[in-house]
């Protein structure tokens, strides 16, 4: 079995989490940002899992399910809020969404 | 307490009641309090007056407290009293007591009546001060005092726009000589290490460095501590070529006219000069100038008068002259005879302008000369009072104008400082002054009634027998005033030996100075002819250029509207934007520019906070990392 080196875990890594920040910046459909989002925790994910195995650790997969999890519940709020905002503005265009100014 | 230390107390005390409860106290307990505190202050100062003469060092003090020390030397809260400032004192709160109580009738249905009240009893309080102050730094605040009390009543009536212009005007006049007259304090304090003004006048005969070698005279530093102090004295006591605040002035009450700007507070500068005798006798050349400045005053401020239309400017002008008396008198070394010009000027002026404000009053404020005339018939009481005033202003022999401006006249032939052209001056001056009289009783008491029929005098002035017995006071003192010889001589320094007398007297000098005002008399009982015979044409004032020339005081206010305030005002629109102006901005700029971004930022985009914190958090781990 050959060990994979942890340079290209984290390579991988960081590119994951780039294309989904730049997902959440630059889609407008809220559906694609939560999706992004996804990506995002994916990449983090992948950063634990492969430094629990180069160390021999379990505590890598272990907070892998606790983002897991997280990601778990944060889907189901998530989509529950993007029901209500289809319901009410009958869209998912994120820029409408935005009241909260200085 | 000493009864010294208590004398600006009565009025202070007065002025803070009425200043607190105002409008709340109604017109007799307001007026009894500040009238009736003018008088404990009047009776509390012939008690002084009195002691005076009885103690043997024939000085008074009060020492209050410790105000602040400067090294070594000190500046007390105290008072000092000799006779020169007992005359003041007794002045202040003599006159001011009787003008109290003119002013109590006279302003009786003013509806700010107590704040009138309290404003002269506050002036009276800074007055005290003024001339009670042992050193120089208490007279400066009793003399910022008595300024500041000018402006508030001047523009008492301060719905008007022209009594709060001539409030301003008078204001920042003044306040150019107190600059200068500041400026000779501290060089007067850096050269001689003491404020007080007992040890300054010592001082200044003893120290070697102030008076200076006799070659450079000019740079010396009492040359130029006695040039800034006669700075303040201009300024405060309106002669040229600080002199335009005081026609303007008039636009207060008449009785602020009579207190402020006619017997006390513009006599401040003779006062301030005659304290500080021991500086100027050192400057020979500023006694001079102080002098030649006394005597172009007395002249163009005579002029002035011959032509005004307004009795109350007419006054003005002539107490502007009287003050030029007193600054010739006072230039020429005649202390003691200035002084008394000041208390006999004091009386007259005083009695002058009181009159001429029942008559205003009577004839429901009108105060031109030529809507009046016949009053002498209207008004047989008031014309002999202002008679008697005006006798005095002549000085007619035997009033006390006549002794205190004889008593001036007499000693400039022989002076080292003045000499006989400036007699001349005052010779004619005092034509100046006959002819001007003259011409304001003509066309105010003689001649044809020239107010409507209709219009019949006020009639509760004739019933107030307070206001009249006032007038009667002050009348008499203005005739027999000249009667009290004050001798002032052994108080105050005399020259340095090394200047000689220069000539006799001729024998033809008092004749001329008696006979002058009856030539005055003579020339506008024919000249103003038209003015005192009934039926004449209508009168109109003159239109003649140099009249009204003369009218608008010779140019002076133009003049400094030109050359000084429009200048000013142009260079400060100019420099409007200046640098200093720019890099305070610049900052503003700085600042206002992040203000546009970091509101920009929140513009309630989703995404945009997204890239914000998730940018701020790559900047941040590198910043660590770093």
């Amino acid at each position: 079995m050959t060990v994979i080196p942890l340079t290209h875990i984290l390579i991988l890594s960081s590119l994951l989490f780039i294309i989904g920040f730049v997902g959440v910046v630059v889609r407008r459909n809220t559906l694609f940002m939560l999706m992004s989002l996804e990506v995002m925790l994916n990449a983090v994910g992948i950063a634990f899992i492969g430094a629990g195995s180069v160390w021999q650790e379990a505590d890598g997969q272990i907070m892998f399910m606790l983002i897991l999890t997280l990601a778990a519940a944060e889907v189901a709020v998530g989509l529950a809020l993007l029901i209500r905002m289809q319901r009410r503005y009958r869209t998912l265009d994120i820029d409408v969404l935005n009241q909260m100014k200085g | 307490m000493s009864l010294l230390a208590s004398l600006p107390l009565y009025p202070l005390i007065s002025f803070l009641v009425l200043i607190t409860f105002g409008k709340r106290l109604n017109w007799a307990i307001a007026s009894w309090l500040s009238v009736g505190s003018m008088a404990a202050a009047a009776l509390c100062s012939l008690f002084l007056a009195n002691q005076l003469s009885l103690h043997e060092s024939s000085v008074i003090t009060a020492h209050l407290w410790q105000w602040f020390s400067i090294g070594s030397a000190e500046v007390n809260i105290s008072f000092y009293l000799d006779a020169l400032s007992a005359v003041m004192i007794l002045v202040v709160t003599g006159v001011g007591f009787l003008i109290h109580l003119f002013a109590a009738i006279y302003m009786k249905d003013d509806e700010n009546f107590s704040r009138f009240m309290a404003y002269m009893n506050l002036f009276i309080v800074a007055m005290l001060v003024l001339v009670l102050a042992d050193n120089l730094v208490l007279l400066y605040l009793g003399w910022e005092g008595v300024g500041l009390c000018s402006f508030l009543l001047i523009g008492f009536w301060y719905q008007e726009r022209n009594n709060v212009l001539a409030a301003r005007k008078a204001f920042i006049v003044t306040r150019i000589g107190d600059t200068a007259m500041a400026v000779g304090l501290f060089l007067l304090f850096k050269s001689l290490a003491s404020l007080n003004i007992a040890e300054i006048n010592q001082l200044a005969q003893t120290t070697a460095s102030f008076t200076a070698s006799s070659i450079n005279a000019k740079n010396s530093e009492a040359y130029w501590a006695a040039l800034l102090l006669l700075g303040g004295a201009v300024g405060k006591s309106a002669q040229l070529p600080l002199q335009t605040w005081l026609p303007d002035a008039m636009a207060g009450p008449t009785p602020v006219s009579a207190l402020i700007h006619a017997a006390t507070m513009v006599t401040a500068g003779v006062y301030l000069i005659a304290r500080m005798n021991g500086v100027f006798l050192m400057t020979p050349e500023v006694m001079n100038y102080v002098a030649w400045l006394g005597g172009i005053t007395l002249l163009t401020a005579g002029l002035a008068a011959l032509a005004q239309n307004d009795i109350k400017r007419v006054l003005a002008y002539s107490t502007m002259s009287q003050i030029g008396y007193m600054m010739l008198a006072l230039g020429a070394g005649a202390w003691s005879a200035g002084v008394f010009h000041l208390m006999t000027h004091a009386f007259f002026k005083a009695l002058l302008f009181l009159t001429a404000g029942t008559v205003i009053l009577a004839l429901h404020h009108q105060q031109d000369l030529y809507k009046m005339g016949g009053l002498l018939k209207k008004l047989p009481v008031e014309a002999t009072l202002f008679l008697i005033g005006l006798a005095c202003l002549i000085a007619l022999p035997g009033t006390s104008g006549f002794f205190s401006k004889e008593a001036i006249i007499a000693s400039l032939w022989s002076s080292p400082t003045a000499g006989p052209s400036l007699w001349w001056c005052a010779i004619l001056g005092a034509l100046l002054t006959s002819i001007y009289s003259c011409r304001l009783f003509f066309l105010a008491f003689l001649g044809k009634q020239r107010f409507p029929k209709t219009r019949v005098i006020s009639e509760h002035l004739e019933t107030s027998k307070l206001l009249r017995g006032a007038l009667f006071v002050l009348a008499l003192l203005s005739i027999f005033g000249g009667l009290v010889t004050i001798d002032l001589s052994s108080l105050f320094l005399t020259y340095q030996p090394g200047i000689i007398n220069r000539s006799n007297n001729p024998s033809w000098l008092h004749l001329v100075a008696i006979v002058t005002p009856f030539a005055g008399i003579l020339f506008s009982w024919f000249y103003y002819k038209r003015y005192r015979i009934l039926g004449y044409k209508p009168l109109r004032a003159s239109q003649n250029p140099w009249v009204v020339f003369c009218r608008h005081g010779l140019g002076f206010d133009t003049l400094y509207a030109t050359f000084l305030i429009k200048p000013y005002c142009f260079i400060a629109k100019l420099n409007r934007k200046d640098l200093f102006d720019q890099t305070l901005m610049l900052l503003a700029w700085y600042i206002g520019i992040w203000r546009d971004i970091l509101s920009a930022s929140q513009n309630g985009h989703l995404r945009w906070f997204a890239a914000a914190f998730g940018l701020s958090m790559v900047g941040l781990i590198f910043m660590v990392i770093l």
